[in-house]
């Protein structure tokens, strides 16, 4: 077990940084001249030559990756043209717009969206499960065929479409909840989780139905495994089965997939953000690439490719505490 | 009141037919085998003892009594309290039959007390009691133990240990030793019959394997088609059967005392009928010659060595019989020998061209290629390009393996398992080989199936002069068709020779072991080779 941490934890820690790698070498591969997008369009030759050489966008490729892996790691300093601006570890850069550093603009940003992320995660594992298992319960019935019919839906339509049937219902014609107005968990946790409540209801109904289609498929498999009959065949009672021997195995790939989503949610549910005006990741990506902000996006892919990898590695571990096989395999 | 009392007896899946108007009984403490080969339906009545079929969508008629409940008109309720707790059920496939996630200890636990009020500590223990009981060694620490940490005879072992925690009055056992090795077959069995006179329990067993029925019933029912065909004590069935079907399948049944009087079946290297152009050639000519070859799998320190220094010659016409159980390296041995893996270490000399016959007739055929297009493969990789030339060579090999030239453009479902394994001969034989590995070719056939494929082969080898290597784990199938055989054990092949000799007067004792654990046909024989392995394990 010892060593499957240590291999899995490895693992993860060398797709970050190939993912560095890759994302770093995309965004200043890229065409166009960095150091004028990053002075800004009026910026005289001279200007754009002196951010050059700040940026240490003279230097070859490698030794640009060599500055940014330092920032990450001991952090690195700026020369302003003024002064000196240090950054500290983890050091994303400078914003080519602001100036400000990437990583406390992301801090800043990050908490909104993790509290969407994880708000929203807990009601559609609530929900796609919870789904998914009723209809295994009602199999063949009209229930089941009600409940497919409404994942169907739920997988086909855009979160702004059911979020603005929502505010026209909840907010505007029942005036049961508040127009969201995100505010901090740490300022006033009551009226954060009632402004929350809406865009989570949103992103839990569009995210769910992938959920309840594999937790039905996964049940409908797992059910029909041998040794799911064996118990069957001692007379444990269709409950206990499906709770006890059956769930466990169903659910392994159903916790794969959440991982992966929860992870990518850090990155930002952008059209939710945007709908609910939740001041999150989503909204600054957007801007910093309409803005080509290069460090920005850079930093936000990394940030985002972390929540990814993080959550697949604690997703595996589970997965691994549950089935000791996995360790072996 | 009889155990179990089943009258007129019908099981439908959709259109199909499986059990038609099926009658028997069972007295408490017998014991009963129910034979047949595959789609005989013994193992859907078997089911249905236990109300199994219910809410699956099979069709379920007449009466059946087990145990006082009469089980096509109980409730839920009634019928969870029959399973497990007055009938038990183990199955075949002892590794999927049994939770992954838990400790085999509680699993049984779990069963124990679905039927007993008892703290889980009890029940723990009555599981530590059981498993003791079918003999795991170290009980207490086992128990604690996942399915996946158990050998697959341990396995079957906590099965029969689940079963027997409920204390129930009838064991119905499903194919029970199916998935093992021949060895910890004999054991199952041994322990099968242990528990039965000590419990005093009924038994009601499902097989395929009449050697196996021999073994541990008092008396027979052989199934075909869903019907009983004939029942009657053990002793008068498989000595004397009267109805023709029983004959056929005995008759088909591969035997090691003595070779089968059909010439048939006898191995064409034996009557030196093999010549090519007139030249007497058995024997002679080594095809494939292998000289201390190593496979070793794996790298670092997990490394194993599935074939460990072996050496043999295969001589044209002639045909090896290479016997072993799972795990032995038999089947690494034959790949090797076929050029499929290159040997990690020893020479392997190849003079002859060499193809080979897979044991699954399902996997190995393309289900998306017609069977005449399966059996082409190897002429267009050979490099033929005319059309006509292969169709015409393709339905040629078809008519030699006795199948119809016309059902080229078929498709593998629509084919039999037996007819299935002669495309795959022919598959073979398309690139004119001189020697054939046979990979368990027989293995996943019924034995009627299996008697005219080994009859097949033994009449090509007559018209094409092969070689054959002739690979699997039932010792029996291998004396039937071979002139020489080796035995293998972890890497090495502990024995080789003449097959009469290694069969009749064998050296080794681990080939000694095996042939004392193949299951004999009649019952009184069985009974003294059970006395036998009692003596070689204690010895």
């Amino acid at each position: 077990m010892k060593w499957f941490l240590l291999r899995r934890l490895g693992g993860a820690l060398f797709v970050l940084l190939a993912l560095s790698i890759v994302v770093y070498a995309a965004f200043y591969v890229a065409p166009g001249n960095v150091a004028q997008i990053a002075c800004g369009p009026r910026c005289s030759p001279a200007q754009v030559a002196q951010v050059s050489g700040q940026l240490h966008l003279g230097d070859p490729l490698y030794m640009q990756y060599a500055h940014f892996l330092q920032g990450l790691f001991v952090g690195r300093d700026y020369s302003t043209g003024t002064g000196v601006l240090h950054c500290q570890a983890p050091c994303l850069g400078l914003s080519y717009q602001s100036d400000q550093q990437v990583t406390e603009l992301i801090l800043a940003k990050l908490p909104a969206t993790a509290s969407l992320a994880v708000g929203a995660f807990v009601l559609w594992m609530l929900l796609g499960v919870g789904t998914g298992l009723l209809s295994v319960w009602r199999r063949g019935r009209l229930t089941e065929r009600i409940l497919t019919g409404i994942t169907l839906a739920g997988m086909a339509t855009p979160v702004f479409v059911i979020g603005l049937l929502l505010i026209i219902i909840l907010v505007t014609a029942l005036q049961i909840l508040p127009f969201p107005d995100y505010v901090p968990l740490t300022e006033n946790p009551e009226q954060w989780a009632w402004n929350l409540l809406l865009p989570w209801i949103s992103l839990a109904l569009v995210s769910a139905a992938p959920y309840a289609r594999m937790t039905r498929a996964s049940m409908l498999e797992t059910l029909a495994e041998d040794h799911v009959r064996t118990f069957r065949a001692y007379g444990v009672s269709e409950r206990a089965l499906v709770g006890r021997h059956a769930l466990r195995g169903a659910l392994a790939p159903v916790i794969a997939l959440g991982a992966l989503d929860i992870g990518s949610m850090f990155g930002g549910a952008v059209l939710t953000e945007s709908l609910f005006g939740i001041p999150g990741v989503g909204r600054e990506l957007v801007d910093a690439v309409k803005h080509v902000d290069l460090p920005v996006v850079v930093g936000l892919v990394l940030v985002t490719g972390f929540f990814v990898v993080l959550a697949n590695a604690v997703a595996d571990i589970l997965q691994a505490m549950a089935d000791r096989r996995v360790v072996l395999a | 009141m009889s155990l179990v009392e089943v009258s007129d007896l019908s099981i439908s899946f959709g259109d199909v037919r499986a059990v038609e108007k099926l009658s028997f009984s069972l007295e408490a403490g017998g014991a009963l085998g129910v034979v047949g080969e595959s789609g005989s339906g013994k193992s859907a009545s078997a089911y249905a003892l236990l109300g199994l079929h219910r809410g699956t969508g099979a069709r379920v008629d007449g009466s059946i009594r087990v145990a006082g409940v009469d089980v096509t008109a109980a409730d839920d309720a009634e019928l969870r309290a029959l399973r497990g707790a007055k009938a038990a059920m183990v199955f075949q496939d002892p590794l999927s039959s049994l939770d992954p996630y838990y400790a085999v200890g509680d699993q049984i636990a779990q069963v124990y007390r679905v039927h007993n009020r008892a703290s889980r500590r009890l029940a723990r223990a009555r599981a530590v009691e059981v498993l003791d009981r079918v003999g795991i060694p170290d009980a207490v620490r086992r128990s604690r133990s996942r399915p996946h940490e158990f050998s697959g005879g341990m396995r079957q072992r906590a099965l029969i240990a689940m079963a027997l925690a409920c204390e129930p009055q009838l064991l119905i056992a499903d194919e029970p030793t199916t998935a093992l090795d021949v060895t910890v077959q004999a054991q199952i069995l041994d322990l099968l019959h242990n528990l039965r006179r000590e419990t005093g329990m009924g038994l009601l067993l499902v097989t395929h394997d009449v050697g196996v029925a021999a073994e541990s019933v008092d008396e027979v029912l052989v199934m075909q088609s869903g019907r009983a065909v004939e029942r009657g004590p053990v002793g008068e069935v498989l000595v004397a059967p009267r109805e023709p079907y029983t004959q056929t399948l005995l008759a088909a049944v591969p035997r090691i005392p003595a070779r089968p009087a059909a010439s048939d079946e006898k191995p064409a290297a034996d009557r030196g009928e093999v010549s090519v152009n007139g030249e007497e050639l058995v024997g002679t000519e080594p095809l494939v010659e292998a000289v201390d070859v190593r496979q070793v799998f794996g790298r670092g320190k997990s490394t194993l060595a599935a074939v460990d220094g072996v050496s043999l010659t295969v001589r044209r016409g002639e045909t090896l019989g290479i016997v072993g159980e799972s795990g032995s390296g038999k089947t690494t041995l034959g790949r090797m020998l076929v050029g499929l893996l290159e040997p990690t270490s020893g020479r392997l000399t190849r003079r002859a061209r060499v193809q080979m016959v897979f044991q699954d007739p399902v996997s190995s055929l393309n289900p998306r290629r017609s069977i005449g297009e399966s059996v082409a493969d190897p002429l267009r990789a050979s490099g033929e390009r005319d059309e006509a030339v292969i169709r015409a060579r393709v339905r040629d090999l078809l008519k030699r393996v006795g199948l119809d030239p016309e059902q080229y453009d078929r498709y593998p479902h629509e084919f039999s398992g037996g007819q299935r394994q002669r495309v795959g001969i022919a598959r073979a034989l398309a690139a004119e080989p001189e020697l054939i590995v046979c990979d368990e070719a027989v293995s996943a056939l019924d034995v009627t199936t299996q008697a005219q494929v080994t009859a097949l082969l033994a009449q090509l080898q007559r018209e094409l002069g092969l070689a054959l290597v002739f690979i699997a784990h039932d010792l029996a199938v291998v004396r039937q068709v071979s002139d020489r055989v080796a035995v293998m054990r972890r890497g090495r092949i502990v024995e080789e020779g003449e097959v009469d000799q290694v069969y009749g007067d064998p050296r080794d004792p681990y080939t000694k072991q095996l042939l004392a654990a193949v299951p004999a046909l009649d019952p009184v024989l069985a009974a003294v080779r059970r006395a036998a392995r009692k003596e070689l394990a204690a010895a």
